[in-house]
């Protein structure tokens, strides 16, 4: 069936500020099926309250509502537009719940919209446990044997009659919150009560749990005319047991034999048919028995997800795209294959690789938080890897974590003896895959960690032979390193890095030089949905090493830039940086440039594959970034628009010589080093903050004496105020002074007085080498203390005098003179008794400079790096700030995923995400309550 | 223990060096390549791929070994094996043994650690062609001379190699539905589909006469997947046009197809580099329905003749490149389809042709 021609306006609802379990991938969906639609001439509108999305960009949708997610924003929608059709499955579980709400209200109806995508009458039997029993039941397909319990008794009286191990599953909660295991009665009561009040309807399942059990999960697309067809399959390499948001995920499936893939497709298949009557996307989990390989199905989502994102970015096939041209009427057998150009959309990918997904986590963020990994997801982002095996993915994936690991290693102190190892691994933990490996190197057998964990043995194996050839590796000094080992060690993804630390001989860089010689080179393949069947178009590539270097990756004679992603989401590092890097591809493309994209975050729209004119999914990590660059050979290298990851890479490539866009490296350092930059800023005469540095305890001490208590103790070059700590003692300061040396030895650290009760405020601005333009004044509602990102952010100040804010605009235009800024720089002022001071600078996009140019209705990072490029002068553009009253940068919390953390604020960033709120005036009363309460979760 | 060295020749002079696998010796035929992600043992063991050298794309293989319930046939038929990652250590709890145990039982050699996607290209682009693998000799010039040796797949009649040699029998005897079998190198699964819906099958050698098959009194009659060139089989033919002229049900896959095509005088031709996998879009333009096929072949039938053909219906078309995967021939009960619906690896979308095969049989004895 063609296109409904009915269909001339949809309303595509986002998922709002990112949580825990509802990241950027429905910024990746949203922005797909925006697209998607607008290319059929369909005229979008949207609704989203994160204003660091790239779907809320008014070049992705005809019309777009930076408004809070609730029915009355719906409603003011639907009064002032004419709208034929709602979408609700981009936007995560937020979007689905919403448009069942309005469903429930009688909304669609009353404006006479059409819910597409989804037939929300049928969605409550996926929704809701009980129900989703009961329905597998009648289709005879297995489940775990449960009960629904609306009270605690009756949850109790279950839990007697299914018997321990048991799950408590709340119903309608996000990314499991509120659910848990229960091996054991000691433990039911708590875990009843948290499940019980988790659940918006006071509804758990309680049921029996298949621990130990292999996990699946396959995503399909089902057209009007019932056409399905299973997109990928994922394996988890975590059994049943963790929430596989948590657990490391491997697509193709590697253990599953044909029999009982088919056995899941069929299944998958007959859910999905029978979900109601609807066009788009899903996704099924599964649970395996290894004995048996029967299977039990575990849920089904209906809509699009981060599955299916890591889907779409491991198989190449964009899943969401596809489900917004279902849903408004094509069948799959219409549409062509978005890769290929020439075959059908109707088709099931075929890989010729491997991917990898590891989740990252911030535990370090929530002081007391449990970091066992259960049924409730507690990852913040995640990192996906490509490769020619899965030891070469899982090693390439370790290197794309940005938490110092080298590969599938630390190769630190670990300390374990075979004992404390083996009882380790047996809670999933984030780290557990390393200590996996740990406990293999010291012999313990496959045998032994399988029964222990329950992962099939064959990962295990695989594991097991990157040990072997780091035994290998151990034999030899660089010198004599034969070159069929070292190409054995980078087939299975060593690092350079990686194999000097382990034959502790050598650098990187040496080990580096050696296989270039050797020939030992990286090639780049292509994902291409068909395992290379048909000639492909889209320039999405991987790494790897190959026998006879066959490259995929053509080099083109245009002048190219590349940008540096921002990796993994974390805490202090979001979705903000991977909309400043899809700007930027855009400018690039504008300023006549080719473009060209790393990063291996499979959330985002950055690693979309038609962002970029070209798009390497690869590990944002000196060796594969320097490899690439000697292939590429681009004119330059944008390091301001991927938060501190890409920024941090900007000295070696300084070191290499390679011209990096805009900001010199040198002036970079100055902004950073805080010892450099507070002599500049003395020389400017502007006032900041007394400070000094330590590296111990009795140096802390004398330093701290100088500048005068409250000091703020924090160590250098770290992301989002990470282990920042105000104190006001010798005691302590002794104490963080600790603390700090004892996780990041040997770090410099800084001591600032500390100016309490002050106000704080910061600038964006962009600065040409000529021209000053400031894009916001933001004062901050909170008093000092509170880490910036954590801060209820105005645009602009409201309660700043005119002589403050020129004070500070001056004083940002003398920095960014300074310091040379070609492009952006933020920073960062505390104010004290009318006096201004300059806490900090960075040299690069900010965490507000979506906000800010959403609030104003302004380019700016198409401004910014046109400017880095040196392609215009700001006097070439005209900036004209539409915004009416004020705009607020509200920081959003997941402290409810961890049962027993405080919502404590103070120097260290806790928030995952943000929304924005517009107000007319002061006297809005949601403005009102936020002054109010604006020291309520002061922690000093 | 060091695995040894490996070499693969093909026929346009490309060589590659690699790890062996399998068998240690020498092996050669046509080159071809597999796109399906599970289900390895059952496409090693397909007797269609009889004379071939296969490419698996998929980067592991082996991972989960090896198990008698996933033969099509009682051994392995391809001719040797190319892959990135043969996995010697599996996990299955129903498996038997290592895929290399299973390849050095058989005697099949194999080669690890090559290229396999540069290779596909490669074949994509220059279309199928002949290679030989060795794990005894380095020599790659010798194994270009040797190459010689190995013969041209067009023009060659393989299917009474693998068929069955003497007639057997499956199902029920007592079962009214009795389908006579020509078995070009057959399926497992194929007679299974058919048993299991309540059919007796007698599956006959390939050159079995039109008047044995005859005295078996069939109710229908299968004619089966194979190896080799279909214009080869003059034999095959003859017996169709005379099977056509009974007027019962006749149901063909893949070469049974072909040979229903040539039957009704409509040429097949070598394809470029064929369709193996089981991923293949096939569009049912009698139910309008999409299924997703397995498929395994090199040869097709001329979709201009077919179009032509005043006496043939299309019924299924793939949706990537629009080739001829279903025709009926009008007035007769006879159909055929060029993928493998019985489906062993791949998904189960086409099963329904069993059914209406069964069906149209159980109505023409009513």
């Amino acid at each position: 069936m063609p296109k409904d021609s009915s269909i001339k306006s949809v309303l595509i609802i986002g998922s709002g500020p990112i949580v825990i379990g509802q990241a950027c991938e429905f910024d990746y969906s949203g922005t797909q099926a925006a697209r998607s639609l607008r290319e059929e001439g369909i005229e979008v509108i949207l609704i989203n309250s994160n204003p660091a999305t790239i779907m809320t960009d008014p070049m992705m949708a005809d019309r777009v509502y930076l408004l809070p997610l609730n029915v009355e924003s719906i409603e003011q929608i639907l009064e002032e537009n004419n709208i034929d059709a709602v979408l609700p499955t981009m936007g995560g579980q937020t979007a689905l719940n919403l448009a069942k709400e309005a469903e429930d209200l009688g909304i669609w109806e009353k404006y006479n919209v059409r819910l597409i995508g989804v037939d929300i009458k049928a969605i409550d039997k996926a929704e809701d446990r009980e129900k989703f029993r009961q329905w597998m039941i009648r289709l005879g397909v297995p489940v775990a044997p449960a009960h629904t319990a609306n009270s605690f008794l009756e949850g109790k009286e279950f839990a007697q009659d299914i018997g321990f191990p048991l799950v408590i599953r709340p119903s309608f909660t996000l990314g499991g919150t509120g659910g848990g295991f229960v091996h054991d009665a000691s433990e039911l009561d708590e875990a009843l009560q948290r499940g019980l009040q988790a659940s918006p309807i006071h509804e758990v399942l309680v049921e029996k749990a298949v621990l130990g059990w292999k996990e699946f999960e396959l995503e399909l697309l089902r057209d009007s005319a019932d056409n399905v067809c299973i997109i990928c399959t994922v394996e988890n390499f975590d059994p049943m047991g963790v929430h596989t948001g948590d657990s490391i995920t491997v697509a193709p499936a590697m253990t599953l034999s044909d029999t009982a893939f088919q056995l899941m497709r069929n299944t998958a298949i007959l859910m999905m048919r029978d979900l109601g009557n609807f066009a788009g996307g899903c996704n099924v989990q599964f649970a395996l028995d290894p004995e048996s390989e029967g299977i039990i199905a575990i849920e089904i989502n209906p809509r699009v997800s981060r599955s299916s994102a890591l889907a779409s970015k491991a198989t190449g096939y964009p899943i969401a795209k596809i489900a917004a041209k279902l849903a408004i009427g094509y069948t799959l057998d219409e549409l062509e294959n978005q890769i290929t150009k020439t075959t059908s959309a109707y088709f099931e990918p075929a890989l010729d690789y491997v991917i990898v997904k590891i989740p990252r986590w911030n535990f370090d963020k929530f002081k007391g938080a449990n970091d066992t990994l259960g049924l409730q997801m507690k990852s913040v982002g995640e990192v996906m890897a490509i490769g020619r095996s899965f030891t070469e993915a899982v090693q390439k994936a370790c290197q794309s974590l940005e938490n110092n690991a080298v590969g599938l290693g630390y190769y630190g102190k670990s300390g374990m003896r075979s004992e404390e190892l083996l009882e380790y691994i047996k809670t999933p933990k984030w780290d557990r895959i390393f200590r996996i490996k740990d406990a293999l190197m010291l012999g313990i057998s496959v045998n032994t960690i399988a029964k222990a964990t329950y992962i099939d043995r064959w990962f295990l194996y695989e594991i097991q032979k990157i040990c072997n050839i780091e035994k290998e590796l151990g034999n030899y000094w660089l010198e004599e390193l034969p070159t069929d080992l070292l190409r054995k060690a980078k087939v299975h993804g060593f690092s350079d890095e990686q194999i000097a630390r382990i034959i502790q001989d050598g650098s990187e860089e040496e080990v580096y030089e050696k296989r270039k010689a050797a020939g030992i080179t990286r090639v780049y393949k292509m994902v291409d949905t068909c395992s290379a069947e048909f000639e492909a178009k889209t320039p999405y590539f991987y790494s790897t090493f190959e026998e006879g270097n066959f490259n995929e990756s053509k080099v083109s004679d245009k002048k190219k830039i590349i940008v540096l992603g921002s990796g993994p989401n974390r805490i202090g590092q979001g979705i903000e940086f991977d909309y400043c890097c899809v700007h930027g591809l855009l400018a690039i493309k504008e300023a006549g440039y080719e473009s060209i994209m790393v990063n291996c975050n499979p959330e985002t729209v950055s690693t979309d594959f038609d962002m970029a004119d070209k798009l390497y999914f690869e590990p944002v990590f000196w060796e594969h970034l320097w490899e690439l660059i000697e292939y590429e050979k681009p004119e330059g290298v944008i390091v301001q628009l991927g938060g501190q990851t890409a920024l941090k890479l900007a000295e070696r490539l300084h070191q290499k010589g390679i011209k990096i866009m805009g900001t010199s490296y040198d002036n970079m350092d100055i902004a950073e080093d805080r010892g450099r930059f507070s002599d500049m800023l003395k020389e400017l005469d502007i006032p900041y903050p007394n400070y000094g540095t330590a590296y111990d305890v009795d140096d802390a001490v004398e330093v701290a004496k100088k500048v005068g208590y409250p000091v703020l103790v924090r160590p250098s070059y770290v992301l989002g105020g990470q282990r920042m700590r105000i104190v006001i003692n010798d005691e302590e300061l002794e104490k963080a002074v600790i603390s700090l040396l004892k996780h990041i030895p040997g770090n410099k650290i800084l001591i600032d007085h500390f100016l309490d009760r002050c106000q704080e405020a910061e600038i964006d601005a962009i600065f040409d080498g000529e021209n000053f333009h400031v894009m916001g004044v933001m004062e901050h509602i909170e008093p000092a203390g509170i880490h910036s990102g954590d801060s209820n952010a105005v645009l602009p100040a409201f309660n700043l005098t005119p002589l403050v804010v020129t004070t500070m605009e001056h004083y940002a235009e003398k920095i960014a003179r300074a310091l040379n800024i070609l492009g952006l720089i933020n920073i960062q002022f505390a104010i004290k008794d009318g006096k201004v001071y300059v806490i900090e600078a960075n040299p690069r996009a900010s965490r507000t400079t979506p906000f800010i140019a959403k609030a104003y209705g302004i380019p700016y990072l198409n401004v910014a790096t046109k400017v880095m490029l040196g392609a215009n002068k700001l006097t070439d553009f005209t900036f004209e700030k539409k915004l009416n009253g004020f705009a607020i940068k509200e920081p959003v919390f997941s402290f409810n995923k961890f049962p027993g953390v405080n919502k404590e604020l103070g120097p260290e960033m806790k928030s995952t995400g943000e929304a924005i709120r517009f107000i007319k005036d002061l006297r809005d009363p949601y403005f009102r309550q936020l002054y109010k309460d604006r020291s309520m979760y002061l922690s000093k | 223990m060091e695995q040894r060295q490996a070499i693969l020749v093909l026929a346009d002079g490309t060589t590659c060096y690699g790890k062996a696998f399998g068998a240690i010796g020498t092996t050669g035929g046509e080159i071809c390549f597999n796109t399906g992600m599970t289900g390895y043992q059952e496409v090693f063991t397909d007797p269609s791929y009889y004379g071939q050298v296969l490419i698996m794309n998929t980067v592991h293989i082996g991972n989960y070994g090896v198990a008698d319930i996933d033969v099509e046939s009682d051994s392995i038929k391809i001719k040797g094996l190319i892959g990135r990652n043969l996995e010697e250590l599996f996990s299955r709890r129903k498996a038997q043994m290592s895929l290399d145990e299973y390849l050095k039982l058989q005697n099949i050699v194999a080669i690890e650690g090559v290229d396999t996607r540069a290779l596909v290209s490669q074949i994509r682009n220059q279309g199928a062609m002949n290679c030989i693998i060795s794990s005894e000799i380095l020599d790659p010039q010798v194994l270009k001379d040797k190459l010689n040796e190995v013969p041209d797949m067009s023009g060659l009649e393989l299917a009474s190699i693998v068929s069955t040699k003497v007639p057997y029998e499956l199902g029920d005897p007592a079962s009214p539905v009795k389908i006579a079998v020509l078995d070009y190198g057959t399926k497992k699964n194929i007679l299974n589909c058919m048993v299991e819906r309540g059919a007796y099958v007698k599956v006959f050698p390939a050159k079995t006469s039109l008047e044995e098959l005859k005295a078996f009194n069939p109710s229908g009659y299968f004619i089966s997947n194979g190896p080799g060139d279909p214009a080869s089989m003059e034999y095959a033919v003859s017996t169709m046009r005379g099977i056509l002229k009974e007027e019962k049900p006749t149901f063909g896959i893949c070469l049974g197809h072909q040979i229903l095509a040539l039957a009704n005088d409509i040429p097949t031709f070598k394809m470029h580099h064929g369709h193996r996998g089981m991923n293949h879009p096939v569009k049912n333009l009698i139910s309008g329905k999409c299924e997703i096929t397995t498929q395994n072949h090199g040869f097709g039938v001329d979709p201009e003749a077919v179009r032509k053909a005043e006496n043939i219906e299309i019924t299924h078309v793939n949706l990537n490149d629009q080739s001829i995967e279903g025709i009926r021939v009008k007035g007769k009960p006879a159909f055929s389809v060029q993928y493998h619906p019985e489906s062993t690896p791949g998904p189960h979308d086409s099963r329904y042709l069993f059914d209406e095969f069964i069906e149209m049989i159980q109505k023409h004895i009513a």
